[in-house]
């Protein structure tokens, strides 16, 4: 029977540094059938494996339509993250999934869209709105919205200039602490609210960041008369298993790893923001 | 419908050990081992806790000897079935890395059949929570099921709760009344036995057994109301789930995490607690390493930890995780509470905090069950 604790060998193609502590592996696996069979949608993420130190869970930023390469963006911050940034091309490590559930892709076709991160967040709506830019014309206006800490963290910015040029789509900018020449705003992603375009009646809000940031958008949103069935978010907890076994990742009855980790904001409303759960 | 009942004399019941046995299973009973009834490998009925009951209290537990000639007239000690399907540590798969190759070898287990003898009601309902936990439709965990497939169910109604015993107001026990293979009710002279499964069924034809009399069926009967009678714990009847998150800021956790010491000895000793953590072990040989995983706890520090931060950094908020999801969350996952009324959290905490009463006064319900 299929085991889903098992992981399977996949080969670094490419590495790509972001930034100083953010790099891109875009890798296949070893074997043609498991690599032919592995399908995924936005928002879901593998289990990597760093031989002899652990798992950790990441989220794939590559398109599930593109030419079967299979892009993680990592930050270095743990005991596996760091040294997995120390692999090179042609260096393998240990793959399972895909894990958990992803964005709401069908619900938001002929929607506006606003997407918010904060913080470190980027990297897993990054893979949702080039998921969504591909396909410009099944939603309605397009609302990117990036905050950041320092502006140094800012990457990929030759994207959010593309996404700038695209049709009835809004880029808004925002950073805790700038520096100079950056252009964009200074301060909490909210103070860029007034510009936001979008039908409270025919839009879904897609946020992924820290829980802080997220709970002021939903506030704003809610106050704005955004229903809280039309607010998505992505959240992050230790996980063990990706399967809902280890219980490690429990947000009430949810298993984040399992049932999200992205959420309807109506189905963790209870809890969202609570300390200690 | 009455189900039908053999009678099998006490001195005839090594014959069921030694027909598990021709049957290709393992037997495992209950036995005293360091002051407490554990279930260990069976090979004669003399291993058996004869004539030895036990006193259990918050806190407290400790074997007596008494007058009694009956192998099963104790409550459960310490261990459930729980690591016979769900093991405290066992390797996940092994990993080698040859040429800069890196080769995962699955390492599922291939386990010999178990019969367990003397379960009882509360610990077969828990084996079902924990099914319901690990074989989920399209995750099902190949460790726990490849245990679990090769099984086979003694039960034993119980007619000696302890004092920490609260399955009647769970509606869990005392009477065993689904999950096994065979049941038993003991009386004085021998038992009654009913068989469920096929292969319970095979097994009591081989047993030297006459058809059970109507005076013996009715004095086992009295003996499990009686057990159930004799319970005075419970827990609350309201909508526990209801209750308990519409009292997330009670000053009651507060008050519990003076008591607590976090120690995690609940959810050991806990039949449904499914915790685990994984951790990769490398191997001494320099090319491979074991992945592992091992009973975890809510109460530990790692358990919620987060790069960075640790979600749950007190115990009032790891007591809060334990029990609005034991009885609170627990429903909306699998459709009941996750308490089957066992009691041994209460027995084995070693500070006596007692479950019952903790989720009565944050309830708010009266403490006398």
């Amino acid at each position: 029977m299929h085991n889903p604790y098992l992981p399977h060998e996949a080969k670094i193609i490419e590495r790509i540094q972001e930034s100083p502590s953010l790099f891109t592996l875009r890798m296949k696996f070893t074997n043609p059938e498991i690599q032919a069979s592995f399908s995924f949608e936005p928002g879901q993420f593998n289990m990597l494996y760093l031989h002899g130190v652990g798992e950790v869970p990441i989220s794939i930023v590559s398109d599930p339509k593109d030419d079967h390469i299979l892009d993680h963006t990592i930050r270095s911050v743990g005991r596996v993250t760091n040294g997995v940034a120390k692999l090179k091309e042609g260096d393998c490590l240990g793959v399972r999934g895909p894990f958990g559930r992803g964005w709401p892709l069908v619900k938001a076709e002929q929607k506006d869209v606003v997407v918010v991160t904060g913080g470190l967040g980027c990297a897993p709506v990054v893979s949702v709105i080039n998921y969504m830019m591909r396909r410009r014309e099944r939603f309605g206006a397009m609302n990117i919205v990036q905050g950041v800490k320092h502006s140094s963290d800012f990457i990929w910015k030759e994207r959010y200039d593309q996404w700038r040029q695209a049709p009835d789509t809004n880029v808004l900018l925002a950073a805790d602490a700038g520096e100079s020449l950056w252009p964009w705003h200074v301060g909490p992603v909210t103070g860029l609210f007034n510009d936001l375009k979008f039908d409270k009646d025919r839009v879904i809000v897609m946020m992924c960041g820290p829980e802080g940031m997220m709970r002021v958008v939903i506030q704003y949103m809610l106050e704005e008369g955004v229903r809280d069935s039309d607010i998505w978010l992505s959240m992050e907890r230790d996980m063990h298993c990706g399967v809902g076994h280890c219980g490690h990742c429990m947000f009430g009855d949810k298993f984040v790893c399992r049932d999200g980790p992205v959420f309807c904001y109506e189905e963790v409303k209870r809890l969202f923001g609570m300390k200690g759960f | 419908m009455t189900p039908t009942y053999n009678y099998i004399p006490q001195d005839q019941f090594q014959s069921l050990i030694d027909q598990l046995k021709t049957m290709g299973y393992r037997c495992v009973g209950p036995q005293v081992r360091d002051g407490a009834i554990v279930y260990h490998t069976l090979h004669d009925c003399s291993q058996l806790p004869k004539s030895v009951s036990e006193h259990q209290s918050p806190g407290h537990y400790e074997i007596e000897i008494t007058n009694s000639q009956r192998y099963f007239s104790w409550a459960n000690g310490p261990q459930a079935i729980k690591p016979y399907v769900f093991a405290p540590k066992e390797i996940l798969w092994r990993a080698r890395q040859i040429n800069g190759q890196l080769q995962f070898q699955d390492l599922t287990p291939d386990p010999e059949p178990v019969a367990i003898i003397g379960v009882r009601a509360c610990d077969i309902a828990a084996l079902y929570i924990q099914d319901k936990h690990f074989l989920q439709e399209e995750k099902k965990d190949p460790y726990y099921l490849a245990r679990r497939q090769q099984l086979f169910l003694v039960a034993v109604n119980c007619t000696h709760p302890a004092e920490t015993c609260f399955c009647a107001s769970t509606a869990d026990g005392p009477r065993a009344t689904y999950g096994y293979d065979i049941v038993l009710s003991e009386l004085d002279d021998g038992f009654l036995v009913h068989g469920l499964s096929d292969k319970g069924l095979e097994l009591i034809e081989k047993l030297p057994t006459s058809p059970a009399d109507e005076a013996h069926i009715q004095a086992a009967d009295a003996e499990i109301s009686q057990a159930a009678q004799r319970q005075t714990r419970g827990l609350p009847s309201c909508n526990m789930k209801e209750a308990l998150f519409d009292n997330l800021e009670h000053e009651q956790w507060e008050e519990i995490a003076k008591r607590c010491l976090a120690c995690g000895n609940c959810t050991s000793v806990c039949p449904t607690c499914f915790c685990h953590a994984e951790d990769d072990i490398p191997v001494l040989d320099g090319g491979s390493s074991e992945y592992f995983r091992q009973w975890d706890s809510c109460f530990t520090q790692g358990h919620s930890y987060i790069h960075g931060m640790t979600i749950r950094a007190t115990t009032a908020q790891r007591f809060r995780q334990w029990l609005t999801h034991k009885l609170g969350s627990w429903h909306d996952q699998y459709g009941r509470s996750g308490c089957v009324g066992c009691g041994r959290c209460i027995t084995w905490c070693p500070v006596g905090i007692d479950i019952t009463e903790e989720v009565k006064a944050i309830c708010g319900e009266n403490s006398s069950a």
